[in-house]
Parts: C-alpha cells; sequence; structure tokens
C-alpha cells in the first residue's frame, strides 16, 4: 500500500486525529494527536490492510525555536507481512511532554521510550519500567535537549576537557585530537 | 634428554652456580607472565582480541587473557571509558592483586578521543580514575602497537626496584585516589 492509500485508510478512522500530513518528506510521515497515539498504533498494527507488525524505530527530536517549542516523538513503522513503511509523529510541549506508551501495542517500545526518557525527559504515562537505560541512575538532566550544557564534573570526574587544554584549543592550536581538529569550536570553549 | 638448548639450558658439563639480583629474578618473572585482564570496551577490543590470537599471539610473551581481576597483573583498558563506567573500572582495578600495571589503549581510554570536546558521558581519560603505566595511541591502535606497548611495559617492570624500602616502583600505585594522589605508600 502506498502512502496516499494509507494516509486515506487513517484519515477515514482518525480524521479529525491527524494532525498534519506530508506526502513529499523522503518518509512520508503524519502527525497523530498525542492523545490518540495509542489507538492510532493500535489500528495500524491490527488493522490487515497495514499490519505494521514491527516497530523499527522511535525517537525524538527537540526544537525549542519552534512555536510553541514541542518535542516531536517520531515512530518508524514496517510491516513485514506487505512490506510498506509509515512514520507517525507526535508534538508535545517542550515544557511538559507527556505522551501515552505503545508498550501495549508493540513491547520493543518498551526500551525505546525508556531511551527517549532518559534522553530528552518525555514522560510516557503507562509505561511499566519508565527509568534510566543509558545513563547512570544519578544523573541530572537529558543530554539531546537542545540547550543542554555540559556539568563540570560527574561525581568527580571531568565531564568538560581540563580548562588549561580548552583554553589552548581555543586559541587555535591543533591540540592532538587528530582529524578531529577540524571541527568547529564547540559550546564548551565559545 | 631433551636435545632443547635454550639461554642455560642444557649448556653446562657439570652443575653450575649463577649470580645475579633478586631484583633481576623477580622481576624477570613478573614481566613474563602478564595475565591481561580483557577490559574490551569499543572497538579497541576487537584488536586487543588479535592481538591475543594466533596471527600476534601475545602467548609469546606470557601475556594471555583471564576473564576476572583476580588472577590478572595487567589491566589493558581498550576502549571508550564512560563515566558509567569509570567507577567500576576503578572497583576491577581494586580486586586485582599486586603488583598490576593498566595499559591505556587507544585515544578514547587515553584522553577521550574523539569525544574529548563534546562527549557529555565520556571520561577525558582513563588516568583519571586509576594510575596508566603505558599509553598506546591510535584509534585503534593495530597489535603491533599494542605488542609494542606489552613490551614497553616489560622494559619497564624489568627496571623496578622491588627490594627497595622506598624508592621509584612500578605496578605499585594501589591506593590511587579519585583526588589525584597517586602515592602506592609503599
Amino acid at each position: 500500500m502506498d502512502f496516499a492509500a494509507l494516509h486515506a485508510r487513517l484519515a477515514a478512522r482518525f480524521g479529525d486525529k491527524l494532525v498534519a500530513v506530508s506526502a513529499e518528506a523522503l518518509n512520508p510521515w503524519i502527525v497523530v494527536a498525542p492523545e490518540a497515539i495509542v489507538e492510532v498504533a493500535a489500528a495500524a498494527k491490527d488493522d490487515a490492510a497495514f499490519a505494521f507488525d514491527n516497530l523499527m524505530n522511535l525517537s525524538a527530536v527537540d526544537y525549542p525555536k519552534e512555536n510553541p517549542p514541542r518535542i516531536e516523538i517520531v515512530y518508524h513503522l514496517f510491516s513485514y507481512q506487505l512490506r510498506h513503511t509509515l512514520v507517525l509523529k507526535v508534538h508535545v510541549p517542550r515544557e511538559q511532554p507527556v505522551v501515552p506508551t505503545v508498550e501495549g501495542v508493540w513491547p520493543a517500545a518498551n526500551w525505546h521510550e525508556r531511551e527517549v526518557f532518559d534522553l530528552f525527559g518525555v514522560t510516557f504515562t503507562g509505561h511499566s519500567d519508565l527509568r534510566r537505560i543509558l545513563l547512570p541512575d544519578d544523573w541530572q538532566g537529558h543530554p539531546l535537549r537542545k540547550d543542554w550544557v555540559d556539568p563540570d564534573f560527574y561525581n568527580g570526574l571531568h565531564v568538560k576537557p581540563p580548562t588549561q587544554m580548552a583554553e589552548r584549543v581555543a586559541a587555535g592550536e591543533p591540540l592532538g585530537v587528530g582529524p578531529f581538529d577540524q571541527t568547529p569550536t564547540n559550546r564548551h570553549v565559545e | 634428554m631433551s636435545e632443547i638448548t635454550g639461554l642455560i639450558h642444557n649448556r653446562f658439563d657439570s652443575d653450575n652456580v649463577i649470580f645475579t639480583t633478586t631484583d633481576q629474578v623477580i622481576n624477570w618473572g613478573r614481566k613474563n607472565s602478564l595475565w591481561f585482564m580483557t577490559f574490551g570496551l569499543a572497538c579497541c577490543a576487537i584488536e586487543m582480541m588479535a592481538t591475543g590470537a594466533s596471527r600476534y599471539d601475545t602467548d609469546r610473551f606470557g601475556v594471555i587473557p583471564r576473564g576476572t581481576p583476580r588472577q590478572s597483573d595487567l589491566m589493558i583498558v581498550a576502549g571508550t571509558v564512560t563515566l558509567k563506567m569509570a567507577t567500576r573500572i576503578k572497583r576491577l582495578y581494586e580486586q586485582m592483586a599486586e603488583p598490576k600495571y593498566v595499559i591505556s589503549m587507544g585515544s578514547c581510554a587515553n584522553n577521550g578521543g574523539p569525544y574529548w570536546r563534546c562527549g557529555y558521558h565520556v571520561l577525558k581519560g582513563v588516568d583519571e580514575v586509576i594510575p596508566v603505566d603505558i599509553y598506546v595511541p591510535g584509534c585503534p591502535p593495530r597489535p603491533e602497537a599494542l605488542l609494542e606497548g606489552i613490551m614497553k611495559l616489560q622494559e619497564k617492570i624489568q627496571r623496578d626496584k622491588v627490594l627497595r624500602r622506598k624508592g621509584e616502583t612500578v605496578g605499585s600505585l594501589a591506593g590511587a585516589t579519585l583526588d589525584g594522589t597517586k602515592d602506592g605508600g609503599r
């Protein structure tokens, strides 16, 4: 099934719940209202014409400069049976990002949602085990947010390079980082 | 009777006495049975495995991998040390028996490598938590480079003064702390 047909069939069932759509994107996507994502996901999996039996990826993107600032949760779906793909998105406000879990539809979402929680601070309501998956349990903050600033120390260990070296890099000295010498000056030294 | 002829093996017509220093004998024994703990954390671990396997064969030097700190003399930190792993490395280092040595393998373990500027989760050099004897540069280092590092460590061990009450010693840096005082107190 191509994207137009997928969208038409979804729109027939959830017309007012589909907020936006882009058929031109490389991976055409549909934006779903946050409160409807679970039923849309369940329909995408259970409807024999969709048969999205595989949640390929669940990730998030931070858009702090949008109005209003938002975080997008992105669901990449694939059907092994029918060999088609679909991208669903959910927009949530940046200040209070809350979205229902789709763990009940695809169990694989469990770890993906924990990762998004870990790195973006998005709360997935109804999740069975929502705690950090990559970073240490006592970590503060969510590093993949655009406004993340590295702390100086984590439990007494340097998170930034030692200031002395950072200053030498800022002064233009290529300091033994090989091919990475050419990277633009980063937030630590600006 | 064996036909093998070694450095002193099967070379004399009668019983003999050999003079040497105790330091020499102890260091000779230590440097030729470096059992290393396989601390493979990232892609450097692949090169470390290649170094231990038959083509490069660290067993020529008496260097063989062990899976536990309790049986290890040498820790080869091969790969990216995350902040989460740093405390585990320190604990495993402390579980090793004296004398113990550390080789920091690859750019990440040396100073953070490609994560040096922007890695919010990467330790900027494993020497921040444990004392390092040899740094092997490379991203990742080839097996030859790691072998060179092992041989440098052997040279370093051979120079060690084990019996002196105080003095410069290698691998006696236990008790190194997070605040940077690396005095073994020996």
